[in-house]
């Protein structure tokens, strides 16, 4: 993994002032910062380890906790509140069977997210799994889309599902 | 490499030509909405038939060979109408086809080739039923003026050639040729343009602060940090029309001597960081970008950050700490960034639509921006219109234009038959307005008396059916989640504030609870340093000044007059309907049904817990919501 975060760094020429885009890079790679991978940037950096966490977790990009396979993000931006995205959220929560306070399924498949607004406030309510955008949802649709993922991964024969995959 | 002013309008003049020889112009709309419903596969189904009649172009291939001419496919820019997307337009008919499917290309493309309309997939008015093929008459777009997103939807915002082509950089040749800074910054001045992120401040005021500033280095900064939820505007812009942006920034560096630029961009954003990055690359490969551009001797470098997920970095003090790779937290000015601003140099932080505004003041002159908008609010502005409005979309009109032209007119109405209740402007920092007040001119100054705001450009329409106090609750919930933490006014008072609204939407407060909202709302907005702070009340200042009976039938009516609020919802089992299966009282996370098998079931008020669980189990409708 260092070596990865090393070739991060080099990149960068070491510049302090691009921690940020650091890691987003670690993050890309790992799909969320791994604490060892930190505290090598620190070092690396010369800033104390607590300057990195600092910067870390005060943006809602980062995570200090692995995610899922896919991650849904359900969009609460105020076009999609307006339009119902709340009961998108809670009938996800449910199927996906998630606990009080978590965001991850126990089999590491799925992460489930609110996010602040994509921008794509003429299509809400919105839902993005993984890159795909998947515009005026309902709880059912929503739900169907999810449970298909979720067939797919239980057939490990099939091909990746595409419903996840990037359509920009 | 176009390295003089003449070779400029040389290649403007070749680009100009090879469009000519694009007989016929199939543009498909790929801004985010659209290619969310599916433009790409219409796109590539487009191509690849226009490739097997032999007529398919490029302006590659129209500039290798000048005999050559055929039918293009384009990728454009977000042409607004994202509620009928995806959206393909065709030249030169005019022609505007909306729901467009895959499936539909084949008979597009022959359609277009004969010169004929598909009369099924031409947009219809929803309330009228009328057919308008020619989108400039359809009442969504007659009443906007189109001017900084003039090319957005019309160009392909991945080639410079076809933004050259319509004359792009052409004020950048004529600032550098026959302007001083001085004069520059004057003439933005002069066309009364202010920022359009919000605050409206005068942009030439802004950029002769930083001109006359003594330093080595200086910075441009663009804020493309579009964070309130519901807004769009400045992504649609820089994924339709990125070097409009980019050219507003180079004039922006030449006029207060700056050398480098940065573009910073929400991570929420990917098409148009790419979009930019793309921008950037093919001005550098131009010479528009670098060294000695057009022989003028001024020398400028742009570069992307990404944010990554933080509010209160659309706060230009933030936005620079963060840019800088710290915690995006604001400092207090001043000093203000036009004198020590990215790595404590002095900087200028200018909105998208802003710098999307700067050529063509250049190009037409100050009066004609003047002549647009109202005499203190000059220009345009663009909107995103959504929520509960028939036509969802990316709107410009003149500064001045009412809320009520806004909704009806351009909106096309509330769906649904619905009644309007409220008009949400400005996002979290700005407010809620009732339906008597959509007759006030759209401006800075206007709206600011009515304790509301621009803000960047969103409008969201809330009907009958949304509970405004819910809809506080939410704006305080996202403020209370983004505050910094700086300051304690803010970050301990939206916690409060946010927790006073909970409690009116679990109808539990008391008119003291109210009183008390207020006071806190008061200090939050007296006390805190930055914009985020000072604005975080205004949802709840608004909503109380104009909808103060909506918060008090939740708290002395106890009901949600919109019947959004679920503690106020009541649960009753219909004993004509129920047949005793007793799904419901298994689902009950409270135990509050009781009953015996086959007979009738009873739902305890006093232990009912309102989620509506037994109303989704119920497979004969027996259980009533009221």
């Amino acid at each position: 993994m260092l070596v990865a975060v090393e070739s991060i760094l080099a990149r960068h020429g070491y510049r302090r002032s691009d921690l940020i885009a650091m890691l987003q890079e670690i993050q890309e790679s790992y799909h969320y910062l791994p604490e060892e991978a930190l505290n090598y940037l620190a070092t690396a950096l010369g800033v104390s380890p607590a300057t990195v966490f600092g910067v870390a977790t005060f943006y809602a990009q980062f995570s200090l906790d692995p995610k899922g396979k896919y991650l849904v993000r359900v969009c609460d931006g105020t076009a999609c509140h307006v339009k119902g995205s709340q009961r998108i959220y809670d009938r996800l929560v449910k199927k996906l069977k998630l606990r009080e306070g978590r965001v991850t399924t126990s089999d590491g498949l799925f992460t489930l997210e609110t996010v602040a607004c994509l921008g794509a406030c003429g299509i809400a309510p919105v839902m993005v799994i993984n890159d795909t955008v998947h515009p005026q949802m309902t709880p059912e649709a929503a739900e169907t889309i999810v449970e298909t993922l979720m067939k797919r991964e239980a057939e490990p024969e099939t091909e990746p599902a595409a419903v996840g995959e990037g359509n920009a | 490499m176009i390295a003089t002013v003449t070779e400029l309008k040389q290649a403007q003049r070749e680009y100009a030509a090879c469009l000519e020889r694009e007989r016929t112009r199939i543009l498909v709309c790929a801004g985010t909405g659209c290619i969310a419903n599916g433009a790409m596969r219409i796109y590539e189904e487009l191509t690849r038939l226009a490739a097997e009649t032999g007529s398919l172009v490029d302006i590659d291939l129209l500039l290798e060979d000048e005999a050559r001419e055929g039918s293009a496919v384009v990728k454009t820019g977000c042409r607004g109408f994202c509620a009928a997307g995806p959206l393909v337009h065709v030249e030169p008919a005019g022609v505007l086809y909306t729901h467009v499917k895959a499936e539909d290309a084949g008979e597009i493309l022959q359609a277009a080739l004969r010169g004929e309309v598909v009369e099924r997939l031409v947009y219809r008015d929803p309330a009228s039923g009328e057919p308008y093929p020619r989108p400039e008459a359809a009442p969504f777009y007659r009443r906007q003026t189109r001017q900084v997103l003039e090319r957005c939807g019309a160009i392909d915002p991945e080639r410079i050639e076809e933004y050259i082509a319509q004359g792009g950089y052409q004020a950048l040749a004529r600032v550098l040729r026959e302007m001083t800074p001085e004069q520059v910054c004057q003439e933005v001045l002069a066309s009364g343009l202010r920022g359009r992120g919000g605050a409206g401040f005068p942009t030439g005021k802004k950029w002769e602060f930083a001109r006359v500033q003594q330093s080595d280095v200086k910075y441009v900064v663009c804020n493309g940090d579009e964070g309130d939820p519901g807004a769009f505007m400045n992504r649609s812009l820089m994924e339709g029309d990125p070097h409009r942006v980019l050219e507003g920034m180079i004039i922006a560096g030449y006029a207060i001597g700056a050398s480098q630029g940065v573009f910073y961009v929400r991570a929420e954003y990917p098409l148009a960081v790419r979009r930019i990055r793309t921008a950037i690359a093919q001005a550098e490969e131009k010479g528009l970008l670098g060294d000695n551009i057009l022989g003028s001797g001024f020398s400028f470098r742009a570069s992307v950050k990404e944010g990554a997920g933080a509010f209160v970095c659309g706060e230009e003090t933030a936005l620079l700490a963060s840019a800088e790779g710290e915690r995006g937290m604001p400092r207090p000015k001043p000093p203000f960034p036009a004198v020590a601003g990215l790595y404590g140099r002095p900087t200028i932080i200018n909105n998208v639509e802003t710098l999307g505004n700067v050529a063509a003041i250049i190009n037409n002159g100050a009066q004609w921006f003047r002549n647009l908008g109202t005499e203190k609010s000059a220009g345009t502005k663009t909107f995103a219109l959504t929520g509960k409005v028939r036509n969802t979309g990316l709107v410009e009109v003149p500064m001045g234009c009412t809320l009520r032209e806004m909704v009806f007119d351009i909106g096309g109405g509330i769906p649904g038959g619905k009644r309007l209740k409220a008009v949400q402007i400005g996002g979290p920092s700005g407010g809620c307005l009732p339906e008597e007040m959509l007759d006030l001119p759209l401006d800075y100054d206007t709206l600011q008396a009515k304790g509301a705001m621009v803000g960047s450009g969103g409008l969201v329409v809330i009907d009958e059916d949304n509970c405004i106090v819910e809809v506080a609750r939410f704006f305080m919930q996202f403020i209370q989640n983004e505050s910094c933490g700086k300051c304690v006014a803010c970050r301990e008072g939206t916690k409060q504030m946010l927790a006073l609204l909970q409690k009116i939407v679990d109808g539990k407060a008391t008119m003291e609870d109210l009183d008390l909202l207020e006071e806190v709302a008061l200090v939050v907005r007296d006390a805190s340093l930055c914009g985020l702070g000072k604005t975080a009340a205004n949802p709840v200042l608004s909503t109380l000044r104009y909808f103060r009976e909506e918060y008090l039938a939740h708290i002395q009516g106890r009901t949600c007059p919109a019947g959004v609020c679920a503690a106020f919802r009541h649960y009753a089992i219909d004993p004509e309907k129920c047949k005793g299966c007793g799904r419901c009282a298994r689902a009950c996370p409270a135990g509050a049904i009781t009953g015996e098998v086959k007979k009738p079931y009873v739902i305890d008020q006093s232990k009912c817990a309102h989620c509506g669980a037994c109303v989704d189990t119920c497979r004969f409708g027996a259980v009533e919501e009221r």
